[in-house]
């Protein structure tokens, strides 16, 4: 039997290290170090979200109440401050753009966000906010380096000021090429570039929340679940040897 | 109290059931981890039904409403996130359980006679759950429910003559659409549910007509007068089970069994819980993050993969270039399973006792069929689709060399009783 799993765990492991090469993606993703105990920190991006991004992207799986509930924010405060289309408390954070004119404006309908980061994940939001750069070849002038022709203007360029992509010359397969390395702003922006991190990292770290507003309950309800079944393991254990005296051998 | 029992065992047989299926049923005395399997796919099966009524409750089975309600679910539903996650994780962990009850019953010679019929139902049983699997897991509507339907519905499509017509009657729609969800519901949460509980009560029913076989693969009943009365275990079973036979080697499955799979259970919900707490998505296996977002019949994604307890049978259908041979060869697959306790002729049911060719045979078996699941979830390169061929080809050569083989196997010999 011993000799047998052996066997197998080899094997798997070979095919393991032979199969398992998957394509590169071209561009690194930088780690978003999120942190959803950090309450200043998704409150700024709540901020930044209601600002700038429900315009064109509704929220429309969440509430408002929930939001302002579980990030600290009074309820009063939250509907003077950041609730701008006459909605209710408990209603669903939706925006009033139709989906035809987007479709007409930018090409596409612009996605809901509140389960993008289900979708795209932390690192690639991050990111995405943050490789904008300008392309005149594009409708809106500005292009993505994680998202090729993306339909969507750099709606936080005023925050950011103007992005360039900048490039260097490598050797890949015998040929010179341009490899992206990285955004450069002109320091036109209202914040600094690590300013800028800060901020889109504080919007990564709301639409990460959003994306599984009970994340954190469901941790701690984990490990109150771990603490009975080891409980539980222990006395189905004890009482399993008990028995099994009985049990000639 | 003894009063109450004795009025309705006088109307329905409470007390005689509970005996012969219970604590009066004898089961070897050496069983090891392997055996736990069936009892937590049970445990499965429950969670499956009673977290499913819960979820039906606020689900929204439309086209327009499904994938809003099950976000409902999740956040406005006081711990509707908890049901729903017990729901999804207790799909994959119904498959992980199974599929190594199956592999424990390869390994022991379980199918073999007279347990042909009990390893034909387990069979029925994976089928109807496979289906049950697929339906559900439509229903959340995002955009891997809807094109891995569309993939795995147009495989029908590859039967001659009747192909088309036939796709068009299980979509009841040209596409994927509202008409389909509605009908994936129905069988969902209704229609299939009660046939794989009638398929697990003839599973068990079964079983207890046969008795279990263990690890040894050497049978407990002995014929009658053949042991001594010091040789019987000091325990009390079913005249049922003692009328016909001498019973060696055996407990009865009420206490001791009962016990002993509490213990396999709370080590179960160890990784069970893990997974429900702190790693729903389990990396995008359980839940695929394109599965977040909404149905979209005009944008297809870039890959499309099946949830991972459906890939070793993708792969072997990608592995194929001509799309019907690809679709016989998967159905093939299964098909081969079934026919199990007619492709082994050998007489030696246990692992242990069988031929080092045997153990080969079914480790590489066993080794093919989580490299298929691997492939399936890999883009069908020309490296990966060139693995899928030859791990397809050693999956149905384990089928193969059994059936020469074990006629005229070298075996070790089987002793007469559990020694152990």
């Amino acid at each position: 039997m011993k000799q047998f799993l052996k066997t197998t765990l080899l094997v798997a492991a070979t095919i393991w290290s032979v199969a398992g090469f998957a394509a590169d993606p071209t561009v690194p993703l930088d780690e978003a170090k999120v942190d959803l105990h950090d309450k200043a920190s998704l409150q700024r991006g709540a901020q930044l979200f209601m600002n700038y991004c429900l315009g064109c992207h509704s929220m429309e799986y969440q509430r408002y109440n929930r939001t302002f509930n579980d990030l600290g924010i009074p309820l009063e405060l939250g509907m003077e401050n950041l609730q701008f289309t006459g909605e209710k408390v408990g209603d669903l954070i939706t925006n009033a753009m139709p989906t035809e004119a987007a479709e007409n404006w930018f090409g596409t309908a612009a996605p809901d966000l509140t389960l993008v980061s289900r979708v795209r994940g932390a690192d690639w939001i991050y990111t995405y906010l943050r490789t904008f750069y300008v392309d005149e070849s594009r409708p809106f002038g500005v292009n993505n380096a994680v998202f090729p022709n993306v339909g969507m203007p750099h709606v936080l360029q005023e925050l950011q000021g103007v992005p360039r992509k900048t490039t260097e010359e490598r050797m890949i397969d015998g040929e010179m090429q341009d490899v992206y390395v990285g955004i450069k702003t002109d320091g036109s922006g209202m914040l600094s570039e690590s300013e800028y991190d800060q901020a889109m990292l504080d919007l990564t770290n709301f639409l990460v929340y959003t994306g599984e507003p009970m994340l954190l309950e469901q941790r701690r309800m984990g490990w109150y679940v771990f603490g009975f079944l080891l409980v539980f393991t222990i006395l189905a254990w004890l009482l399993k040897r008990e028995f099994f005296k009985d049990v000639k051998k | 109290m003894k009063n109450l029992i004795a009025w309705f065992d006088e109307r329905i047989p409470m007390t005689k059931t509970w005996n012969i299926h219970l604590a009066q049923y004898p089961a070897p005395k050496n069983f090891n981890f392997w055996y736990v399997f069936g009892a937590l796919a049970m445990l499965v099966l429950v969670n499956q039904i009673l977290t499913g009524i819960w979820l039906t409750m606020n689900y929204v089975p439309s086209a327009e409403g499904a994938f809003a309600s099950v976000e409902y679910i999740m956040r406005d539903v006081d711990y509707g996130w908890l049901l729903r996650y017990m729901h999804s994780t207790g799909a994959s962990a119904f498959f992980v359980v199974v599929y190594l009850h199956m592999f424990r019953g390869m390994m022991y010679g379980s199918y073999q006679k007279p347990r042909e019929l009990l390893w034909v139902f387990g069979m029925l049983i994976f089928l109807v759950l496979m289906a049950e699997a697929f339906m559900g897991y439509l229903l959340p509507w995002g955009q891997m429910s809807y094109w891995g339907a569309q993939v795995i519905i147009s495989l029908f499509g590859a039967i001659p003559i009747i192909g088309d017509d036939l796709t068009l009657w299980i979509r009841g729609d040209y596409v994927i659409s509202g008409a389909t969800l509605n009908r994936f519901f129905a069988l969902h949460v209704i229609a299939l549910p009660l046939v794989l509980v009638i398929l697990v009560f003839l599973h068990i029913i079964a079983l207890h007509e046969v008795g279990s076989n263990n690890p040894e693969g050497v049978p407990i009943k002995k014929k009658k007068g053949s042991v001594s009365e010091e040789e019987k275990p000091n325990f009390k079973f079913h005249e049922r089970f003692t009328k016909k036979y001498d019973i060696v080697d055996s407990i009865p499955f009420y206490p001791y069994y009962v016990v002993k799979d509490l213990v396999g259970v709370g080590i179960f919900l160890f990784f069970f819980c893990y997974v429900i707490f702190f790693a729903p998505a389990m990396g995008g296996l359980f839940l695929e993050p394109p599965n977040f977002e909404p149905a979209n019949p005009l944008k297809t994604p870039e890959h499309i993969a099946p949830v991972w307890y459906f890939t070793p049978f993708y792969a072997i259908l990608r592995a194929v270039p001509d799309k019907l041979l690809g679709v016989i060869l998967m159905f093939g697959a299964i098909v081969a399973l079934f026919l199990l306790p007619w492709l082994d002729r050998g007489k030696v049911r246990s692992i242990r006792y069988r031929s080092g060719f045997h153990k080969l045979n079914l480790t590489i078996f066993a080794v093919s069929f989580v490299a298929l699941g691997y492939l399936g979830l890999k883009p069908a390169t020309e490296v990966y689709t060139l693995f899928s061929r030859i791990f397809t080809f050693l999956y149905f050569a384990f089928f193969v060399l059994l059936f020469f083989y074990s006629k005229n196997e070298n075996t070790k010999p089987v002793p007469e009783r559990i020694t152990k």
